[in-house]
C-alpha cells in the first residue's frame, strides 16, 4: 500500500477557521440574550452544528479524505439524528 | 517485514512454536486463529455455566411451588444465566470464534488489521466475565434484576449489582475492538481483485455485525455507567423518586440491547449461507440481494427497540410506529430464507452433518422468527408481554438461531480448524437427540404463554404443570445431545482421522489452503480473476 | 508479543485512520447517550433547566470553549509541520496544545469546586432539599457530561504526551504521521463535543 501524497494543509487555512469559529462562538453567546423564544435552542443548535461542521471538515481533514470516509461520518450523524427523532416519538406524543 | 523468511509455510499455526512456550503460546498469541480457539474455549466453558444455570431452572419449574430454589436464589439464577448467555456467549458468539479465524483466511489475508488489538479484546472479554463472576461469588447477594438492569430497581436492589454492571460495560468494549478491527480488515485487507460484490457472505454479515457492534454498543455502555453512578451517588437519571424517567432507561438499553439481537443472528446466518451452497454444490441464490437485506437488517434493526417496551407506558403514537418497523424487519429475514430454500433447489445436495445443523437452523428460525411477529404486533403482544411465549421466542431465534448456526459452523469449519474429522455418526446422533430435546424444552413455552403463565417466576399454578413437565424432560434430552456433540468433538480434535483440505469441495477461499492453515495462511496472497468468484460450482 | 512480530511491521495509514474514526464514532454514540438523556429531560423540565443553567458561569464556559478551539487549531497545524518536516516546529505546537489542555482542566477543577461549595454535586442533600426536580438532574447530567468529558481531555493529554515522545524520538515523522495525525483526530473529538456542551448547559438562561 503505497500511500498516496497527503495534502498538506497551509497554516493559514486554520487560523483562518479558529477565526470563524471563535466568531461563531461569541455570535451564540450574543443571541442568548435576544429573547427568542422557542428559537432559542434551535439557534444554539444551529450554530453548534455549523461550528463541528468546520472542525469536521478542516481540523479532521475531511475535505481531504476518500469519499467513503465522508460518506461514513454522514452516515453515522444522519442514524444517531434518526435516534433521537424515534425516541422523542415517544416524549413528544406522550 | 524482515521477519517473514521465518515463518515456515509447511508448519501449521497449532503445531508452530514462537517465543512463548505452553499455555503463554496461546494467551500471548497475535495469531487470528489461536485467538478464535481461545474464544472458543473460553466461550466453551462459560456456556457449560449457563447451561447448568438453565437445567436448575427448568429443575425447578418441573413442578409448583419450591422444588430446590427459593424464590430468591430463582432470581438470582435467570439474572446470572441470562447474563452469562447475552453477553458473554450469543453477542460475541460467532464474530469472536469463526470471524476471528475465518474472516482474514476467507478474504484471502494474512491477519486482521490490527493483531495486538485483537488479542486485547480477548482479555478485555476475560476481565469482563471475571467481573460478572465476581459479582456472584461475593457480595450480599447475586445480582437479581434480569439481564436487563430495568431501573430502578437495578440501583435499589441490595444485590452485589456493581461488578456485574461494570462487568457488561467491559464485555461491550470487547465487542467494540472485535468489530472496529473486522471493519478495518475489510476495508483494507481483501485479496486483490476480491471487490466487494466478490466477498463471502459471511464477510458479509461480519461487516454488517461490526458496525452494529460498534454503534450500538456505546449507547448501552454509558447507560450502564448511569446505572452505576445513580448507584453510588444517586444522581437520580433514572430514579423517579428524583425527577428521573425509568422509561428512558428502557429506551437507551434496547436502543441497544435490541440490535444487539442482530449482533447475534446476522454472523450466524451469515454462516448459514456459506454452508448451504457448499452442500448444494450451487452458486447461492441471490447473492447480491443477500448482501443488501444483511445491510437492511442491520439498518432498520436499529429503529425497533420500542417493541421490547410495549406495555411499559410509552406513548401510543412510539407504540405502533414501532410495532410498524417490526415488521419491516421482517421482509428481509424472510428474503433470506427464501434465497436458501432456492439455493437448495435443484441443486445436488450432499446431506452431512453442518447440512442438518444447517437445515435444521431454518425450521427453528421460522418458528422463532414468525413467533416474532406474533410479540412484535402491538395488540397481541399487550397480551403475551412478559409471559412464557416471549421466552419461547426469544429461545427460538438466540438459542435456536445461534446454537444451530454455531453448530452447524463448527461441524462445517472443524476440519479446516483443527486438521482433523470428527465421528459423523456421532455428531449425527447428537444433532437429532439435541434437536428433538431442543423441540420439547421450548415449544410448551408457548403454549404456557398463550395460558398465560408468567415469565421470571419459581413457582406457577397447578394447571400449567404437565406442559412444564414436558419442557423440564426436553432440558434434559437437550443436555444429552449437547454432551454427545461436544465430546464427540473433543475427542476428534485429538484422535480423530486426518482431514483433507477441503473435504466439501467448498469454492471459498478457506478451502484453498491446508487443514489446519499454516501460521501465515496463505503461501501466497491469492488473487481473484475477472470471473472468480466465492460461490462458482459447476 | 509472541510470534508474529512482522505483522505489526506492516504500515498501513489509512487502515490506521479508519480505525481512528470508527473509535470516533463509538465515543460520539457514547456521548450520543448522553446527549439523548440532556434533550428528553429538557424537554421535560424546561423552565428548571433555564433556571439551573443560570448557575453556571458562563465567562469560565466561553473561556475554556475558546480555549479549547485554540488548542485544536494548534494540534492541527502540528500535522502540517510534520509533514512539512519542521520538527521544532511540530514539538512547540504540541507543546502548546499539552499546555492549553491542562489550562482547561485547571479552569474546570476551579469550577466544580465552586459548585461544590454551593453544596451542588451528585447526591448532595442540599440539592434534594432546595431544588426543584428538574434542576436536580440539570446538575446532575451537567456533572456527568462535563465530568466524562475531562475524562476525555485526560485520554487526550496522554496520546499527545506518547506522540510528543514519538515525534521527539523521531519515529513518528513525515513518512509514518499515523500517530501524531490520531492524536489530532482524537482532540478533535474532544473539542466537537465540546462545541456542543457549551450551549446546552450554559447559554440556556
Amino acid at each position: 500500500m503505497e500511500n498516496e501524497k497527503h495534502h498538506i494543509v497551509p497554516y493559514r487555512i486554520y487560523a483562518i477557521i479558529l477565526l470563524l469559529l471563535l466568531l461563531l462562538t461569541f455570535l451564540s453567546i450574543a443571541i442568548t440574550n435576544i429573547e427568542l423564544g422557542a428559537f432559542t435552542v434551535a439557534g444554539a443548535l444551529l450554530l453548534a452544528s455549523i461550528k463541528s461542521s468546520l472542525v469536521l471538515v478542516y481540523f479532521m481533514h475531511l475535505k481531504f479524505d476518500k469519499a467513503y470516509i465522508q460518506i461514513m461520518v454522514g452516515l453515522v450523524i444522519l442514524l444517531f439524528i434518526a435516534v433521537v427523532l424515534v425516541t422523542f416519538f415517544d416524549y413528544y406524543f406522550r | 517485514m524482515q521477519t517473514s523468511s521465518k515463518i515456515p509455510t509447511d508448519v501449521s499455526y497449532l503445531e508452530y512454536k514462537g517465543k512463548h512456550k505452553g499455555l503463554k503460546a496461546w494467551i500471548f498469541s497475535t495469531d487470528h486463529k489461536r485467538i478464535g480457539l481461545l474464544y472458543l474455549y473460553s466461550m466453551m466453558t462459560l456456556f457449560l455455566v449457563g447451561v447448568v444455570l438453565g437445567l436448575a431452572m427448568k429443575f425447578e419449574l418441573i413442578a409448583p411451588g419450591k422444588t430446590i430454589m427459593e424464590a430468591k436464589d430463582y432470581n438470582a439464577v435467570f439474572t446470572v444465566h441470562g447474563v452469562i448467555m447475552i453477553f458473554m456467549i450469543v453477542i460475541p458468539g460467532l464474530p469472536a470464534v469463526f470471524g476471528n479465524f475465518m474472516l482474514p483466511i476467507m478474504i484471502g489475508a494474512k491477519d486482521v488489521a490490527f493483531p495486538k488489538l485483537n488479542l486485547l479484546s480477548w482479555w478485555v472479554y476475560i476481565a469482563g466475565a471475571f467481573l460478572v463472576i465476581t459479582s456472584v461469588l461475593f457480595g450480599d447477594g447475586s445480582p437479581d434484576t434480569g439481564w436487563t438492569f430495568y431501573a430502578p430497581y437495578s440501583f435499589k436492589t441490595g444485590a452485589n449489582m456493581l461488578p456485574a454492571i461494570f462487568g457488561a460495560f467491559v464485555l461491550g468494549f470487547s465487542s467494540i475492538l472485535t468489530g472496529l478491527n473486522f471493519i478495518v480488515t475489510m476495508h483494507r485487507m481483501r485479496a486483490p481483485g476480491m471487490t466487494w460484490t466478490k466477498m463471502p457472505l459471511f464477510p458479509w454479515s461480519l461487516y454488517g455485525t461490526a458496525w452494529i457492534q460498534l454503534l450500538a454498543t456505546p449507547i448501552v455502555g454509558i447507560t450502564l455507567v448511569l446505572v452505576a453512578l445513580e448507584r453510588i451517588f444517586g444522581i437520580g437519571v433514572f430514579d423517579p423518586a428524583l425527577g428521573g424517567d425509568p422509561i428512558l432507561y428502557q429506551h437507551l438499553f434496547w436502543i441497544y440491547s435490541h440490535p444487539a439481537v442482530y449482533v447475534m443472528i446476522l454472523p450466524a446466518m451469515g454462516a448459514i449461507s456459506e454452508i448451504i451452497p457448499t452442500f448444494s454444490q450451487k452458486h447461492i441464490f441471490g447473492y447480491k440481494v443477500l448482501v443488501v437485506s444483511t445491510l437492511a437488517i442491520a439498518f432498520v434493526g436499529y429503529f425497533v427497540w420500542g417493541h421490547h417496551m410495549f406495555t411499559s407506558g410509552m406513548s401510543g403514537t412510539a407504540q405502533y410506529t414501532f410495532s410498524i418497523l417490526t415488521f419491516l424487519v421482517a421482509i428481509p429475514s424472510a428474503i433470506k430464507v427464501f434465497n436458501w430454500i432456492s439455493t437448495m433447489y435443484k441443486g445436488s445436495i450432499n446431506v452431512q452433518t453442518p447440512f442438518y445443523w444447517a437445515a435444521s437452523f431454518i425450521f427453528v428460525f421460522l418458528i422463532g422468527g414468525l413467533s416474532g411477529l406474533v410479540v412484535g404486533a402491538l395488540a397481541t403482544n399487550v397480551y403475551l408481554h412478559d409471559t412464557a411465549f416471549v421466552v419461547g421466542h426469544f429461545h427460538f431465534i438466540v438459542f435456536g438461531g445461534v446454537g444451530f448456526s454455531f453448530f452447524a459452523a463448527i461441524h462445517y469449519w472443524f476440519p479446516k480448524m483443527f486438521g482433523r474429522m470428527y465421528d459423523t455418526t456421532w455428531a449425527n446422533i447428537g444433532w437429532l437427540i439435541f434437536t428433538i430435546g431442543f423441540l420439547a424444552l421450548y415449544s410448551p413455552m408457548f403454549y404456557l404463554g398463550m395460558q398465560g403463565m408468567p415469565r421470571r417466576y419459581y413457582d406457577y399454578m397447578e394447571e400449567f404443570h404437565a406442559a412444564n413437565i414436558l419442557s423440564t424432560l426436553g432440558s434434559w434430552v437437550m443436555t444429552l445431545g449437547l454432551i454427545i456433540v461436544i465430546i464427540n468433538l473433543f475427542r476428534s480434535a485429538k484422535n480423530g482421522p486426518i482431514a483433507e483440505a477441503n473435504p466439501w469441495n467448498g469454492k471459498t477461499l478457506e478451502w484453498t489452503v491446508p487443514s489446519p492453515p499454516p501460521l501465515e495462511n496463505f503461501d501466497e496472497i491469492p488473487e481473484y480473476k475477472e470471473h472468480d468468484g466465492p460461490y462458482e460450482y459447476q | 508479543m509472541s510470534q508474529v512480530i512482522h505483522h505489526d511491521e506492516h504500515y498501513d495509514p489509512e487502515g490506521s485512520k479508519i480505525g481512528m474514526w470508527l473509535f470516533i464514532f463509538t465515543e460520539l454514540l457514547l456521548f450520543g447517550g448522553l446527549f439523548i438523556v440532556y434533550s428528553v429531560y429538557r424537554y421535560m423540565n424546561p423552565d428548571a433547566f433555564h433556571l439551573a443553567a443560570e448557575e453556571l458561569n458562563t465567562t469560565v464556559g466561553a473561556l475554556n470553549t475558546v480555549i479549547l478551539l485554540i488548542s485544536s487549531m494548534t494540534i492541527a497545524m502540528s500535522t502540517t509541520a510534520l509533514q512539512k518536516k519542521q520538527k521544532a516546529t511540530t514539538i512547540v505546537l504540541l507543546e502548546i496544545t499539552f499546555m492549553l489542555a491542562l489550562i482547561f482542566l485547571v479552569n474546570k477543577y476551579f469550577e466544580w469546586g465552586v459548585k461544590f461549595d454551593h453544596g451542588i454535586f451528585p447526591g448532595s442533600e442540599f440539592m434534594k432539599a432546595e431544588m426543584s426536580q428538574g434542576e436536580v438532574l440539570f446538575f446532575g447530567l451537567y456533572f456527568v457530561m462535563t465530568g466524562l468529558h475531562a475524562l476525555h481531555i485526560i485520554a487526550g493529554l496522554v496520546i499527545m504526551g506518547f506522540a510528543l515522545a514519538r515525534v521527539q524520538k523521531g519515529t513518528v515523522h513525515a513518512d509514518r504521521p499515523s500517530l501524531l495525525e490520531n492524536a489530532g483526530l482524537y482532540w478533535h473529538l474532544v473539542d466537537l463535543i465540546w462545541i456542543f456542551l457549551f450551549p446546552l448547559f450554559y447559554l440556556i438562561t
